[in-house]
């Protein structure tokens, strides 16, 4: 029986940076086979972003890159030669997947539409992540993960409750947008991937990042269509509570539903402003927020992240320290979890990463191999995978072509 | 062919709030059969707070917008889980079931002997999910938390917000981030099911599903023990790479210049000034150093211009820009209606209500947004007698007994 969920798919990744990568690693954590498909030379542009191990640059050093490219095996073919597109064309033959960025006019001059890869593998499911989708006016515009947040529409919302909403708008920190690009990308293609394996059928499945990230702001853009509003920067949202300073960092506080209120109260010692009658009440307390809310703040402060969060939740009330990457790396929770595993990589020696946020209890997802150096299994998919001698492979790279 | 990828699988979903809802949602929208299961002693906050305003409504339960918009397309039925033929009731839905989700606190569920190890003998391969803010084991299983909290203990709240500021939070889309990871984990062991027969059960965390999308921040630690703080719109390397204030009320345009073609371009399309000839400016480094001052170069050309007169200038010129959309724009805009991402249903209770569709367009198995979210309990004559062949009289019987409320 299989040990990992989606053993047997077979993935061939001709995409770089963020979205397409996560996408693509989300599959291969699970057990899919995935080639990943790099330009000679440079590589993945996000081999050129950091974080680099002493901030020193190295195309085979970057954390993003190393990250988001686990369990793939990694060529480098300039797929703009002819020769170059043939060994392409030849790896979406043996692809049952095929995961791609490019802009579609870019895709066009390539020789590489949907249409064309169908010819040659009909059961093929092609997943293109495009900035705006295959169609429509923007389909050939640009976008980086700053204008993907921003395309959205919740850049416009943040930071929500802005005292100074004459600042520009932000994105989430990060990468934040092409990760959510990804995993949504990644919902298609095994939605897609099923229907290949269950009815036999390939398509193509048209992903685009504004859309992506519309769709988790459903809630708030169902607003303006029904209501004829729309939220700006400046508008408090949010229970009482919210993100306030403690004596040593912030939490977040969200005490929405009255038990939890209570429980907060009682982890402060039921002061003296909150015993009235109607401060017990969920309606009146959310009809006069702002007269309980600094009370609150000045209890807050009194206490450090940790008292709060560990005393407060034993309580009942949902709160969360504003935690950086050294708190998470020190979670005793995520510790117990195994949230991090080690991977061993001949560039930059061993190194925790973090692996997946679910635990299958037949399947679990399993980090097997780091990344691939730039052209590391060109010999592997090449010659032993597509039948090319090794004089060949020598050819080739004399050509520029691997 | 035309039909959803999932017709055929039918999911029992337990859970609320946000974050579960959306999960089963997207998977309804691939075609999935979701029985949602609810009870007015214990009806979706959704259909009665709303998180985000810091409101709460309870004079009924059916005109909620937000759980109109997370609950599209299941069927709803009512179940009071604290009597004991709720829960074989509930037992005789899962027998004929594919998938079950979960969103109750750690423990909750077994405890209503609905737990894996049991569903598990009524379907043998049952594929359950459990989502909880940190997980279903380890020291803090119990604790619990909202959209902001995962945010928050997901290490996002803290790299988020302007440079010299505090820390900011994103709401309700952190639950729908948690959401995508959900049907995510839940399509790949239906994949697998579909390969081997083989059901399982998935413990998934909320809080984790944040974390995996900062990996990279999290490498930084790994490498060179250092926490990221906050940026603002910067990434730390490219110039200009911000938003700009353009002609309007508030309104911004956002433009990313990450290489030396790029930036050439962007000089040419805004007619080669002379600020852009400065030293300050000859390469990457420089310009990202000078940030500051390069951007109020910048935002004096936007300023002139409306955000969508600049996104059609640079874009011309290959370089990256788009208004950063607001409600109303993202809802007129030529482009999004060229590709249909809007549809309309039809509510009993709300009226005609405007949505979005399925985020993605599969070819060959569209998905789809057709039905109105669920009245509590709408769905018990369905669900209880159709399907599993209860009688009026048994049904009428179980209602009146505060079984099916």
């Amino acid at each position: 029986m299989a040990t990992n969920a989606l053993e047997g798919a077979k993935v061939l990744e001709f995409a770089e940076f963020v979205s397409g990568p996560f996408c693509a690693k989300l599959l291969a954590d699970l057990g899919a086979e995935v080639i990943k498909v790099e330009r000679p030379l440079v590589g993945d542009s996000a081999r050129r972003k950091g974080p680099f191990p002493q901030d020193i640059p190295h195309s085979e050093r970057s954390g993003l890159f190393l990250y988001l490219n686990t369990n793939k095996k990694g060529i480098s073919l300039d797929v703009g030669t002819a020769l170059g597109k043939r060994i392409f064309l030849k790896l979406v033959q043996w692809a049952d997947i095929l995961i791609e960025d490019h802009l579609p006019q870019e895709m066009e001059e390539m020789g590489l539409t949907y249409g064309a890869l169908r010819e040659v593998n009909p059961r093929l499911v092609m997943t293109s992540i495009t900035p705006y989708g295959q169609t429509g006016p923007y389909a050939n515009y640009r976008a980086y993960n700053l204008n993907t947040f921003h395309a959205g529409g919740e850049g416009y919302t943040t930071p929500s409750g802005s005292v100074d909403v004459d600042r520009e708008p932000l994105k989430a920190g990060g990468y934040l947008a092409d990760y959510d690009c990804g995993f949504s990308a990644g919902v298609a293609t095994l939605a897609a991937r099923l229907a290949q394996v269950t009815m036999g059928i390939g398509q193509h499945v048209d992903v685009s990042k504004q859309e992506a990230m519309m769709a988790i702001q459903r809630v708030e853009l169902s607003n303006y269509p029904n209501d004829g509003q729309y939220s700006t920067r400046g508008m408090r949202t949010g229970p009482i509570g919210g993100l306030l300073p403690c004596k040593d960092g912030y939490v977040m506080v969200t005490a929405a539903e009255n038990h939890q209120w209570l429980a907060l109260m009682d982890f402060l010692g039921n002061p003296e402003w909150s015993q009235a009658q109607h401060w017990k009440d969920e309606m009146y307390r959310s009809r006069h927020a702002a007269e309980i809310q600094p009370k609150l703040e000045e209890a807050i402060r009194q206490y450090t992240k940790e008292e709060i969060y560990h005393g407060a939740q034993a309580k009942g009330c949902p709160i969360g320290i504003v935690y950086d990457a050294e708190d998470i790396f020190n979670s005793t929770q995520l510790r117990a979890r195994e949230f991090f595993c080690e991977v061993e990589h001949p560039e930059v020696g061993r190194l925790k990463y973090p692996t997946v946020p679910y635990i299958f209890s037949k399947t679990p997802a399993e980090i097997k191999s780091p990344a691939p150096l730039l052209g590391q299994h060109n010999e592997a998919v090449l010659c032993d995978l597509l039948g090319y001698s090794r004089q060949d492979l020598v050819k080739m790279r004399q050509a520029g072509i691997v | 062919m035309n039909r959803g990828v999932l017709e055929g699988v039918r999911i029992v979903d337990f859970t609320w709030a946000w974050a579960g809802p959306y999960g089963t949602l997207l998977l309804s929208m691939l075609g999935a059969e979701v029985i949602k299961i609810e009870s007015s002693k214990r009806p979706d906050h959704t259909r009665v707070r709303s998180l985000k305003a810091g409101r709460m409504d309870t004079s009924s339960p059916d005109h909620s917008t937000i759980f109109a918009d997370l609950n599209y397309n299941k069927l709803g039925i009512t179940l009071n889980l604290s009597r004991p033929e709720a829960i074989k009731l509930a037992k005789r839905l899962i027998a004929v079931s594919d998938v079950v989700v979960e969103n109750f606190r750690p423990g909750v569920l077994k405890r209503l002997g609905l737990g894996y190890e049991v569903v598990k003998k009524l379907k043998p391969d049952i594929i359950m999910l459990s989502s909880s803010a940190l997980g279903g084991f380890g020291p803090q299983r119990n604790y619990t938390g909202y959209a902001p909290t995962f945010a928050a203990l997901g290490g996002l709240t803290h790299i988020t917000g302007y440079a010299d500021g505090e820390p900011k939070t994103l709401m309700g889309s952190v639950d729908l981030r948690s959401a995508t990871a959900t049907a995510f984990a839940i399509l790949a062991a239906l994949n697998h099911r579909a390969t081997t027969g083989e059901g399982q059960y998935i413990d998934l965390s909320s809080r984790e599903s944040v974390a995996v999308l900062i990996g990279d921040v999290l490498m930084d630690y790994a490498m060179n023990g250092r926490s990221q703080g906050r940026m603002g719109n910067d990434d730390g390397i490219s110039a200009p790479h911000n938003c700009y204030r353009c002609q309007g009320e508030d309104k911004w345009v956002s433009i990313a210049v990450t290489t030396e073609e790029e930036w050439q371009a962007f000089r040419r399309a805004i007619g080669d000034p002379e600020w852009a000839k400065d030293e300050k400016f000859a390469d990457g480094f420089r310009r990202w150093q000078n940030r500051a001052e390069l951007d109020r170069h910048v935002a004096e050309w936007t300023r002139e211009r409306t955000h969508y007169e600049v996104t059609e200038i640079l874009q011309a010129a290959g370089v990256a820009a788009i208004p950063s959309f607001n409600g109303e724009e993202l809802y007129t805009g030529p482009h999004l209606k060229e590709r249909s991402c809007w549809v309309q249903i039809e509510h009993p209770v709300i009226g005609r209500r405007t949505t979005l569709g399925p985020p993605w367009n599969l070819s060959a198995t569209p998905g789809k947004v057709y039905r109105h979210a669920p009245l509590l309990g709408q769905h018990n004559d369905l669900v209880f007698g159709e399907l599993l062949g209860l009688s009026d009289d048994e049904i009428e019987h179980l209602r009146k007994d505060g079984v099916m409320v």
